[in-house]
């Protein structure tokens, strides 16, 4: 038991892998084993990651570390540990993966292995990204995810997915390409200030970074990250990314892929570069701010549903990566939580889209209309997820956008109101689109299905009830009872804040400002 | 005592999971009655908790519970707890009263609905929510009972959703409602870096003497205004609620008459302390309620449709109710509240009957004496009109007579807010009376083929109960004038904050406010008698009357407007400024750039292809790329 505790997390981490290999040796006809290997695996992962939860103790060290020599000479080290800030993204990823494999049932019967084979090495590398404590480590895992995501794109995608998964690609590797150079500098610097070269992320945080070193190294590191959050004006990879993906990557690419960026912004930029970030934080803020509103905007006008998807996860990001700079407490544990509200309800719309385009072909708002009255309990599900991305209080999304705009106001408190009014937009352009879809007379593809040689079109099955139950349940759960989860985050938050603090002095809050003028004005008024 | 005020919210909780997860294992009629037993529950509830609130001296009427951390981080810490004082018990009782009473309504209306589970399931979620709105300790759970009730409003506007107008009539509401919710939620946040704490209990103690910036106070309570015009359908934001009759009828009596868009009155009154401080702002509610009032009962004057005319009548007495507590008369405004409640349930439910017996029509051109065919309906009609009416002895009387006095000496004498209300008492009595009339006297206009019934008495009881509340409901509250002690003043006294404590308390009033309540009365009369020379007497006048003062007409007739100016202003020039967005930005100048450098690499990959060949040799490629530029910086750096 305690071999199990000590070597938990690299279990989870590479146990994927482990499937992965044994899918391998099986042959590409024994397609229902190849997609029971699959499940299996990921769900044991979920399972064991379930086991770091509960044993997860709510304070800010970085815990169920394991280290072990791997490129000695060159100070590289196989080094994971996980603290509040990566536990629930880790446990996004386990519990989205299964939730993936078991959509693609009916989607996906072109080279089966392969797309498995696929997306467990993916889920190690998104692993592996959130338990990083080598900044070597974490560059392989950063880049391991990418080549499984290009094929899934590439391979099972749409119409248009070459042009889809080249631009992924190109806009990815843009940035990654710039994360490397930053990483070499600090490896290079490591051996002029500690006296011996090393990528171990807790002796880097230590360095002390020139001004003009810390805005260089910054920028890398953030456009990277800017790029796969993604921030505005870096987004246009997404919508095609999203509309050519199978449903599974469109799954994975919104509720895993995407909050990297996030957490390479709270692992990496701040501590690392504390300076660089009050330097910068005005304008990553002014875009994030640009990006919640113009994401809505643009999302309003879109006629594909998945596109409409796509661009609302635009500006859920914008909130995300607003938490994140505004460095409050309750910000950035609102920017944690919103980054698994999102990895949730946006996954399972694209999940929803997805159902309903193996049913119908089409992902055109204006095919449908009237679909309420055919498949009822679809139509439930359906607007219980929208209302939780809108942030409707007592589900999940509004934990998050609450503690951003709360959070963010202290720091940043023009952003903090234009965010707030953002949730005027997301009821728009959610609601509306639900509104074309479900309700009114039946539209062109209801007409057809009344054919009597048309299909029907079924409602939910047992299948796609499995898949959408455990999100529903975790909707409610973070909606309602939220305290494990961010008791869990704040001591690493907590930390973060304060580091951040330390090294750069404290933000004062405006708000805080106007009081001890008062105090003083009223003073010398005694 | 304290430790069953959860039960209050559970009951309904209960019944609309049974009813939304069960519901294909009930049947319609054991729907309806779990759904009524889930809400006498939370009444029976209530009421015991009113009385144990009673058998208190006045300065200790008070149960708390807390129930669990919701959302708790650092500094912040927001708790599901419940407070159930004075205002709390007047608001469930009239929540769970009169809810009751509709749902045992809606057994007979909605009789043989297809979506009746997604009713009652619908309705009890209501319930629950706008009990969770009234409990609330803190503002954000209030704000979660807020949207909750206005997502149950667009749930049961758009209930038959087929029909694309009805769908869309709950999709404006639900967008309406949010742009005051914007509001609300940065005033929350206001609020809590002030005070660090959302409890309103909490804020109530340190707001006064509070070191705040000068505007502070204005500033935030403004923003709650915005959220209370939302979502009680105040100028400029009221355009939602007419539409909003597309909803089943006893869906508009409960939630678009006699609960939630009164939850806009209910968050002032709940924030008596900050209004109070905030003589702006007061001032600013004074002036949006009465022109509200004013304005939304020119409207209802020409009205063709029962439940518009109802819609706007609403709309105008909620006016009434913003008008009372912007002059500080926060107790008059609850009291109206609660009268309203009563008798505005009554009407809707009353044209509900109407338009029951009439196998669904609703225009008051086609409908006309049926006084005699439906005598139940007409009798308990007849006592909300003259409720509403203002005319002495009944509830309306005694409710707008305390705003009307409230208005009065706010500005110590005649001034602008008291005569414009004091006008709209007459248009109120007049277009009360036209419906009246045209519904109910006069030649029947109804299809030849209608055969105008009698509603079930499932329906006419509870129509026969609110009609005594309509009478009686104003007996709480008998003024000092008239020899009463007003007791619903003094038990929510210890809640509101009295805001014109010294003038009120002033011995020589009386006659003052006897001769205002006779004026008031007149024109209340005088509104009846012109009603009824215009539509009993002399019917040709009307037409002659429309012709003659036409833009006038037209104007109230079109509704002055509104909605086609924020379709030209608001709506459509977003829509455009979005499509452009995407078109320009998106699609031309960011893809446009990236597809340029897409192009040009794709003619060097050709040039490296002719070395290498397939994916992982081009990426391993650009990371050697990488490599070397490293190299040169390091090197040359």
């Amino acid at each position: 038991m305690d071999g199990l505790q000590q070597h938990l997390l690299s279990l989870i981490i590479f146990l994927p892998t482990a499937g992965a290999g044994i899918i391998i040796l099986l042959k590409e006809s024994q397609r229902a084993i190849v997609r029971q290997v699959a499940l299996g695996t990921s769900l044991v992962t979920f399972g064991l990651s379930l086991l770091l939860f509960t044993g997860f103790s709510a304070n800010d060290h970085f815990q169920y570390i394991e280290k072990v020599e791997w490129i000695a000479n060159y100070g590289i080290s196989y080094h994971v540990g996980i603290d509040g800030i990566s536990l629930l993204l880790v446990l996004l990823t386990t519990f989205i993966t299964p939730v993936a494999i078991l959509s693609s049932k009916v989607a996906i019967n072109d080279r089966v292995k392969g797309f498995m084979v696929s997306l467990l090495v993916m889920e190690t590398g998104m692993l592996g990204v959130f338990a990083a404590l080598d900044m070597f480590l974490f560059y392989v895992f950063w880049e391991a995810m990418l080549i499984p995501m290009y094929l899934l794109i590439g391979i099972w995608g749409g119409e248009r997915r070459l042009y889809a998964a080249i631009k992924f690609v190109l806009f990815t590797m843009f940035g990654s390409l710039l994360m490397l150079v930053a990483i070499l500098v600090l490896y290079s610097l490591s051996k002029v200030q500690l006296g011996h070269y090393t990528t171990n992320y807790l002796e880097l945080t230590s360095l002390t970074l020139s001004a003009s070193m810390q805005t260089w190294l910054f920028l890398a590191f953030a456009l990277s990250f800017a790029i796969k959050v993604p921030l505005f004006p870096f987004h246009t990879w997404l919508p095609d990314a999203h509309v050519e993906a199978p449903t599974a990557g469109s799954v994975i690419l919104a509720g895993v892929l995407l909050k990297m960026g996030g957490y390479g912004f709270l692992r990496y930029c701040i501590p690392l570069f504390p300076q660089a970030t009050a330097q910068f934080t005005p304008w990553i803020v002014g875009l994030a701010v640009i990006g919640i509103i113009y994401g809505g905007m643009v999302a309003l006008v879109q006629t594909d549903i998945k596109k409409l998807v796509a661009y609302s996860s635009v500006s859920h990001l914008g909130y995300v990566v607003l938490g994140i700079f505004a460095l409050s407490l309750q910000s950035v544990s609102g920017s944690i939580i919103q980054m698994v509200n999102h990895g949730l309800s946006t996954g399972a719309l694209f999940l929803l889209v997805g159902m309903l385009y193996e049913r119908t072909h089409t992902r055109q708002i204006a095919d449908y209309g009237g679909l309420a009255e055919v498949m009822p309990h679809y139509s439930v599900v359906f607007i219980i997820v929208t209302l939780a991305s809108i942030g409707l209080p007592g589900l999940n999304g509004f934990v998050g956008e609450f503690l951003i705009i709360v959070g963010s106001y202290g720091t940043q408190p023009t952003a903090a109101i234009l965010a707030a009014l953002g949730v005027i937009l997301s009821a728009v352009y959610l609601l509306w689109m639900v509104h074309r879809v479900f309700y009114g007379p039946p539209g062109a593809i209801l007409q057809a299905s009344r054919d009597e040689a048309a299909p029907k079109l079924a409602d939910l099955s047992r299948r796609e009830w499995a898949v959408m139950v455990p999100i529903l349940a975790l909707i409610f759960v973070l909606g309602v009872y939220p305290k494990p989860f961010l008791s869990r985050i704040e001591p690493a938050v907590r930390r973060l804040v304060v580091t951040y603090q330390t090294a750069h002095g404290p933000v004062v809050p405006a708000a805080e400002l106007v009081d001890e003028q008062l105090i003083m004005i009223e003073k010398e008024m005694n | 005592m304290s430790d069953t005020l959860y039960l209050i919210t559970l009951f309904p909780l209960v019944g609309f999971l049974v009813n939304g997860l069960l519901g294909r294992w009930i049947s319609e009629r054991q729907s309806g009655l779990i759904a009524s037993l889930a809400v006498l529950g939370s009444l029976l509830v209530s009421a015991q908790l009113l009385l144990g609130l009673l058998a208190r001296p006045a300065e200790d009427r008070l149960f708390v519970q807390l129930l669990f951390a919701w959302i708790p981080v650092g500094d912040l810490n927001i708790d599901v707890m419940y407070r159930f004082d004075p205002l709390t018990a007047v608001m469930t009782l009239v929540i769970t009263g009169v809810g009751l009473l509709i749902h045992i309504y809606s057994l007979g209306y909605m009789r043989g609905d297809p979506g009746i589970r997604r009713y009652y399931a619908f309705l009890n979620l209501f319930t629950f929510m706008m009990l969770n709105l009234v409990l609330a300790d803190n503002l954000v759970l209030l704000f979660m009972g807020w949207e909750g009730v206005g997502l149950c409003s667009y749930l049961l506007i758009g209930f038959w959703f087929a029909d694309e107008a009805k769908a869309r009539a709950g999709l404006k509401a639900f967008i309406v409602n949010r742009i005051g919710d914007a509001g609300f939620i940065i005033a929350m946040v206001l609020l809590f870096h002030q005070f660090g704490t959302l409890s309103m209990s909490e804020m109530a103690g340190k707001a006064e003497g509070a070191l705040v910036g000068p505007n502070f106070f204005t500033i935030v309570t403004l923003l709650l205004l915005v959220g209370a015009i939302g979502k009680s359908a105040q100028i400029p934001l009221f355009v939602w609620l007419p539409d909003a009759m597309a909803g089943p009828t006893p869906v508009s009596a409960l939630i678009h008459a006699a609960t939630m868009v009164t939850a806009g009155v209910y968050l002032i009154v709940r924030n008596s302390l900050l209004f109070s401080l905030a003589p702006t702002t007061m001032a600013t509610v004074a002036a949006i309620g009465v022109l509200t009032a004013f304005l939304a009962a020119t409207i209802a004057m020409t009205q063709t449709d029962i439940k518009k005319v109802l819609a706007y009548s609403t709309i105008s007495q909620l006016g009434y109710m913003f008008m009372a507590v912007g002059v500080g008369a926060f107790s008059a405004g609850i009291f109206h509240l609660m009268t309203h409640a009563f008798f505005k349930a009554l009407l809707f439910l009353g044209a509900g009957s109407v338009i029951h017996g009439l196998d669904g029509e609703q225009e008051l051109g086609k409908m006309g004496g049926l006084k005699h065919r439906m005598p139940g309906t007409h009798w308990t009609m007849l006592i909300g009109v003259l409720a509403i009416s203002g005319i002495p002895g009944l509830s309306g009387f005694f409710s707008k007579d305390e705003i009307l006095w409230g208005a009065f000496i706010w500005h110590d004498g005649v001034n602008w807010i008291w005569l414009l209300g004091i006008m709209t008492a007459g248009l109120t009595a007049f277009y009360m009376f036209r419906l009246y009339f045209l519904v109910f006297h006069g030649p029947a206009r109804w299809p030849g083929d209608t055969q105008p019934h009698e509603s079930p008495s499932v329906m006419t009881i509870p129509l026969t109960l609110l009609a005594y509340l309509a009478i009686l409901g104003g007996y709480v509250g008998i003024p000092e004038a008239l020899g009463g002690i007003n007791r619903f003043h003094h038990f929510l006294a210890p809640v509101v904050i009295s805001y014109h404590t010294a003038i009120a308390a002033a011995p020589n009033t009386r006659p003052l406010e006897l001769l205002l309540m006779a004026v008031s009365t007149v024109v209340s009369l005088g509104g009846v008698y012109y009603a009824y020379r215009i539509y009993r007497v002399q019917p040709a006048l009307a037409e002659q009357l429309a012709r003659r003062l036409r833009p006038l007409y037209g104007l109230s007739r079109n509704r002055y407007y509104v909605d086609e100016f924020y379709q030209a202003v608001v709506v459509r020039p977003f829509q455009k400024l979005s499509g452009l967005c995407w078109n320009w930005f998106d699609v031309r100048a960011i893809d446009g750039l990236v597809n340029a450098s897409a192009r040009s690499i794709a003619r060097l990959s050709g040039v490296v292809r002719q070395l290498q060949s397939g994916l992982i040799q081009h990426y391993a490629s650009l990371i050697l790329l990488g490599v070397i530029f490293i190299m040169l910086y390091i090197t040359m750096g």
